[in-house]
């Protein structure tokens, strides 16, 4: 590790002022501090937000407004998040282990790294660590990597399962920045590796999260599967985050996210095209996910995810219908 | 002291002393004397020792799989802030040493011989400086002339029968597949392992003049003091080793690994204490893993379904000049029936670290498969698994003919199909769904070879009636503290308070140390034995033979005689030393330990995950010393099992052999949640071949088998036999049954 300096931002404000000369932010630092140990991150100053006020949640006109310092471990216990956005709270809590999400925060969870085991490895090329070295991970052991949203140049999933559960729910990532404040729909938040994989998100240089808004609740069943090879403590193999509303026995409104199945948390509104104004059937949800997996490519190791993807999508589809229907 | 013919254990101890003892402590769930310091993190660990002036070193790993080093570019580094030395010492170990070896591994580090070798040893003033600089130091190297392959199952991987393993062979195998009623034959892998132990790798050298003392973290400390002696080219009496407390080690600690000799290395060069932590990564990288196994298993039975064939062929793997090769065939020698028989073992030699005894080498992959298989000859035969086991225990070994001590596996299964409830089982698959879950239940044997290892401790009875045991054996976190106290004390009937056990230091006598199960018959003997000359001599003072002495709560008593052991002693401390060495019993009499696991998994219909929901272990090993303590070792077993079925694989990169998942967060462990509650069965017995105590291994006995009760369970649930380890949903998913159809 690097010597650097920490500093205390004591408001957003004063964090953002502080960006403007460089540094890294830093928040519950479950994932930087790994990164530094490893030297994959080498900030010389890191700017830490713990004593700004980004740490609180409101209700407003708009719907809920989550400070990027809240703790996934609060947000999940939340009493208004419980009731009215419970596909968040079980996606968090499928998350980690209650240490991390004790530390973890809202802001840090969104912005954390790839598990890519290559870009954890600094013997090896990796065009996100090292833009241009190339990626091994393409022919090499791509067991946990994306079959969706995937370049030449990368393949990594964005691992975590928060954010999945956000974007079925159509969360607005809230920042502020060199350029002022920014309200940027979490769909288009997170970025795909295209060629230049070294940045995961859009934001800018110096742009802070300040907070995650969720807009007013759709009221609909909503479930969180995840997929993984233990029963917890693992990042998932595929993950769906499901938001369903029945009417009659049809599927009348409807809200599908992947996560670990592309380099994004994944939604696809064909797929819901697909659902909306039709009863649950084995072979409905079939064409939904043909329809989802349609580009998907497999590098080997992880063609099992694409059937998972089908068979993880059908599973709680089915549930959430049935529940939905009672 | 030096061993006589007398320590060696030629003629069963028949005396069975411990059960005519009055104290009544042996075998009782006593708690470990050290717990409460670990749990409250007062145990001193190796790394957590503070010594004034010591530095901090970390290891640099080669980025290449195989070559020589041509370059190490010093200058640059030295010059960072803090560093003290780079050092690349050509008595440096580049492999971990085999345990037992008592000699240096391959040593010069200048020859790669594996990806992520470690070549080189950065020390600076603080632990961050060090690693610092060991990220920056550049080393070039010169490609290897005639590279080894990755794989083992590359056609350029040379296939070597191990020196120390010799096929069994009987009558005429391919025939009795011919004959046979029932043939099974098919081919199983499973994946490389690691030991993860908790407390990694971890190192504290100072040399006080031409003595060196190393507070490290290792399992035989006898074997260790010569093995750091030899790399150092100094005479094991220079060497002591201090390792009251180690952290879990599981085979890769059994010989000394590579942060020893350099930060002994280190410590010389710099005329300060050095301490060497492997980072998780490191540990992963570097110490012993456990070889990948494939393995073909033929089984032929007769129309009764008694086995008359039995094959169990296995490939694995090690580094070239490795002696060790994972004894996969082990327990398959002795366990079943079937005189027309071929067992063997060969060796691939491929480039990736070195492999050597994770927990229960041979057993733990070797029987997983075997039990796997008897589950599909059970099917094939139309016979229940738990009586096609029954049908086939021989009454001596296949062979040899060599008689058991003692061999409980017929009760284990009785009353493991008991309490998980076996007789609800469904005899063929997918006749059970809950919710979207599949049902099933499997069962495997359990068993794991006996194995006494040379072991003294000295035992000193004090004039104000305490007693103090010592030993350099280890506590692996196994509970030694707890046994050895309990041995003390019943033999000389004193209450566990008045007995301190004392461990883990070379000065002491000469323990079995820590692995391969043995370290609590064979260090407990010593204990014993070392009890029964105290007996004696007190004997004589009362007027008795040793063996007639009554003793309790330190009163000792023979007849109408009545005397405390204070005013016996009258004054003085008596200290004898006891030992033991393994002689003809071991010879005479196959010896083992067995059991029986019972498991019931539930399999996701959709997405091909597996659960465990209930598994029961029934166990037969001799005298239960601590009830506690066996039981924990007997959980531990199964945990490991359930990763070994489930989870647990070493991913390697065949391009240049790095192992891709070199941390807990990819190398998937059983966490809480994939443990059901384990119910473990202790069953009495006593083994007199075993040893004096009438006791047997038990620390690995748990894993032996029980990842293959798990494999038959997921069949028994959904209908998909995996033949490849862990069980994955992977491998499950292309070969369910349609989710939205429930069984009939
Ligand atoms: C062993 C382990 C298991 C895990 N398992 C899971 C899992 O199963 N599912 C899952 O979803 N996650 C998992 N995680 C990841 C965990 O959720 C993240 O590490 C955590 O959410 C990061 O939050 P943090 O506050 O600690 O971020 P930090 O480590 O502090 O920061 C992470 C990144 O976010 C940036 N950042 C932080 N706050 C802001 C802000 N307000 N504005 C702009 N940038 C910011 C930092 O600069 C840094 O680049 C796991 C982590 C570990 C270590
Ligand atoms: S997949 Fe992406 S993160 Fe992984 S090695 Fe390739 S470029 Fe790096």
């Amino acid at each position: 590790m690097k010597a650097f300096a920490l500093d205390h931002a004591t408001s957003a404000q004063g964090a953002i002022h502080a960006l403007q000369h460089g540094g890294t932010v830093i928040a519950g630092g479950t994932n930087l501090v790994d990164l530094m140990k490893l030297q994959i991150a080498a900030p010389d100053r890191v700017i830490s937000i713990r004593r700004t006020e980004l740490g609180e949640m409101a209700l407003d006109g708009e719907g809920l407004r989550i400070g990027a310092l809240v703790t996934n471990a609060d947000c999940a216990a939340d009493m208004r998040v419980r009731e009215h956005w419970p596909l968040l709270a079980k996606a968090i809590l499928a998350g980690a282990s209650p240490q991390l999400r004790n530390r973890a925060t809202t802001g840090g969870n969104l912005c954390q790294r790839t598990r890519c085991g290559y870009f954890y490895d600094t013997t090896q090329a990796c065009n996100k660590r090292d833009p241009g070295a190339g990626c091994a991970a393409r022919s090499g052991f791509n067991r946990i990597h994306a079959v969706l949203g995937t370049s030449d140049s990368c393949i990594a999933t964005y691992p975590g399962d928060m954010a999945v559960a956000m974007l079925a729910l159509d969360a607005v990532v809230l920042t502020e920045g060199p350029s002022g404040p920014r309200e940027i729909p979490i769909a288009a938040f997170h970025r795909m590796p295209g060629d230049d994989p070294s940045r995961d998100n859009v934001l800018e240089a110096g742009e802070l999260i300040t907070a995650v808004r969720l807009p007013a609740p759709t009221g609909g069943i909503q479930l969180y599967r995840k997929v993984r090879d233990r029963a917890s403590y693992a990042f998932a193999l595929v993950s769906v985050a499901v938001d369903v509303t029945m009417d009659q026995g049809r599927i009348a409104r409807c809200a599908l996210a992947f996560g670990s199945l592309g380099t994004v948390p994944w939604r696809d509104p064909a797929v819901e095209q697909v659902l909306i104004g039709e009863e649950p059937s084995a072979a409905l949800f079939a064409k939904a996910a043909n329809v989802l997996l349609k580009d998907a490519k497999g590098l080997g190791a992880n063609d099992f995810k694409i059937p998972l993807a089908a068979r993880a999508l059908a599973a709680t589809l089915n549930e959430a219908t049935q529940a939905g229907k009672a | 002291m030096r061993m006589t013919l007398a320590d060696m254990y030629n003629t069963p101890d028949e005396r069975n002393l411990l059960d005519t003892m009055k104290q009544g402590i042996i075998g009782k769930p006593l708690d470990r004397p050290e717990g409460p310091l670990k749990v409250t993190g007062t145990a001193t660990y190796s790394a957590e020792y503070k010594l004034d002036g010591c530095v901090e070193g970390v290891l640099v790993l080669a980025d290449i799989p195989q070559g020589t080093v041509s370059t190490i570019h010093r200058d640059d580094v030295v010059a960072m802030p803090g560093v003290l030395a780079v050092l690349a010492d050509e008595a440096m170990v580049r492999r971990s040493t085999q345990g037992t070896s008592g000699k240096a591994p391959a040593q010069d580090v200048q020859t790669v011989d594996y990806f992520a070798q470690p070549v080189a040893l950065v020390v600076a003033e603080t632990f961050e400086q060090a690693r610092e600089a060991a990220l920056a130091l550049k080393i070039e190297y010169e490609g290897a002339g005639n590279p080894v392959p990755f794989d083992p199952e590359s056609a350029d991987a040379e296939v070597e029968t191990p020196s120390d393993s010799k096929p069994v062979k009987g009558g005429d195998l391919e025939q009795a597949m011919r004959d046979a009623a029932f043939a099974i034959d098919v081919d199983y892998d499973t994946p490389g392992h690691a030991s993860a132990a908790m407390e990694p790798h971890a190192t504290i050298a100072e040399w006080q003049d031409d003595r060196l003392i190393l507070r490290g973290s290792y399992q035989m400390l006898a074997f260790n003091v010569k093995e750091i002696a030899d790399c150092l080219s100094i005479s094991p009496k220079k060497v002591r080793i201090i390792a009251p407390y180690v952290g879990g080690g599981f085979g890769s600690k059994l010989g000394i690994t590579h942060e020893a000799v350099a930060a002994a290395i280190a410590a010389k060069e710099l005329g300060r204490p050095v301490r060497v932590v492997m980072t998780r990564q490191q540990v992963f990288q570097t110490v012993m893993r456990r070889s990948e196994t494939r393995q073909r298993v033929r089984l032929a039975a007769d129309a009764a379904g008694k086995l008359i064939g039995l094959g169990h062929e296995a490939l694995v793997s090690n580094l070239p000049d490795e002696d060790f090769a994972e004894p996969v065939t082990q327990a398959t020698e002795f366990l079943y029936g079937g005189e027309n028989r071929l067992l063997k073992v060969e060796v691939a030699r491929i480039c990736r670290m070195t492999a050597g005894s994770v927990r229960a080498p041979g057993e733990a992959v070797g029987m997983q498969v075997l039990e796997a298989a008897m589950d599909e000859l059970a099917e094939k035969a139309g016979l229940d698994p738990v009586e096609l086991r029954k049908r086939n225990l021989p009454a001596k070994v296949p062979v040899e003919g060599t008689p058991y001590s003692s061999r409980m596996l017929v009760e284990a299964l009785e009353q493991g199909a008991a309490q998980l409830g076996w007789d609800r089982r469904k005899p063929s698959p997918c006749q059970t769904r809950e919710g979207d879950w599949w049902i099933g239940m499997g069962v495997a044997s359990a068993a794991r070879v006996n194995v006494m290892i040379p072991a003294e401790a000295r035992v000193t009875l004090n004039a104000d009636g305490t007693a103090l045991v010592e030993t350099d054996q280890t506590d692996i976190g196994t509970g030694t503290y707890a046994i050895l106290g309990q041995i003390a004390g019943e033999m000389l009937g004193l209450p566990i308070s008045k007995v301190r056990v004392v461990l883990g230091d070379t000065s002491l006598p000469a323990g079995a140390g820590s692995g391969g199960s043995f370290g609590a018959i064979s260090t407990g003997s010593a204990v014993m034995r070392a009890c029964e000359a105290i007996r004696k001599k007190l004997g004589k003072k009362l007027g008795c033979e040793g063996d007639a002495l009554e003793i309790t709560d330190g009163m000792a008593s023979h007849g109408e005689k009545q005397c405390s052991l204070i005013d016996l002693l009258d004054g003085e401390d008596m200290a004898e030393i006891g030992s033991i060495k393994p002689g003809k019993t071991f010879k005479d009499f196959s010896q083992a330990s067995y059991g029986a696991f019972f498991a019931e998994v539930g399999v996701h219909a959709f997405t091909g995950e597996v659960r465990v929901r209930r598994m029961t272990g029934a166990f037969g090993f001799g005298r239960v010393l601590n009830a506690k303590t066996a039981r924990s070792q007997c959980l531990g077993g199964m945990v490991w099992g359930i990763g070994s079925a489930l989870t647990e694989e070493l991913a390697f990169d065949m391009r240049d052999g790095h192992l891709v998942n070199h941390d807990l967060a990819e190398y998937h462990v059983p966490v809480h949640a994939d443990v059901p509650a384990l119910d473990v069965i202790l069953l009495e017995e006593r083994d007199a071949a075993a040893s004096p105590l009438q006791a047997k291994g038990v620390g690995e006995l748990g894993i032996c088998g029980a990842a293959g009760a798990i494999a038959n369970a997921v069949y028994n649930a959904c209908g998909v036999r995996v033949r490849s380890f862990p069980l994955t949903l992977d491998k499950i998913i292309p070969h369910l049954p349609d989710p939205f159809v429930s069984p009939a």
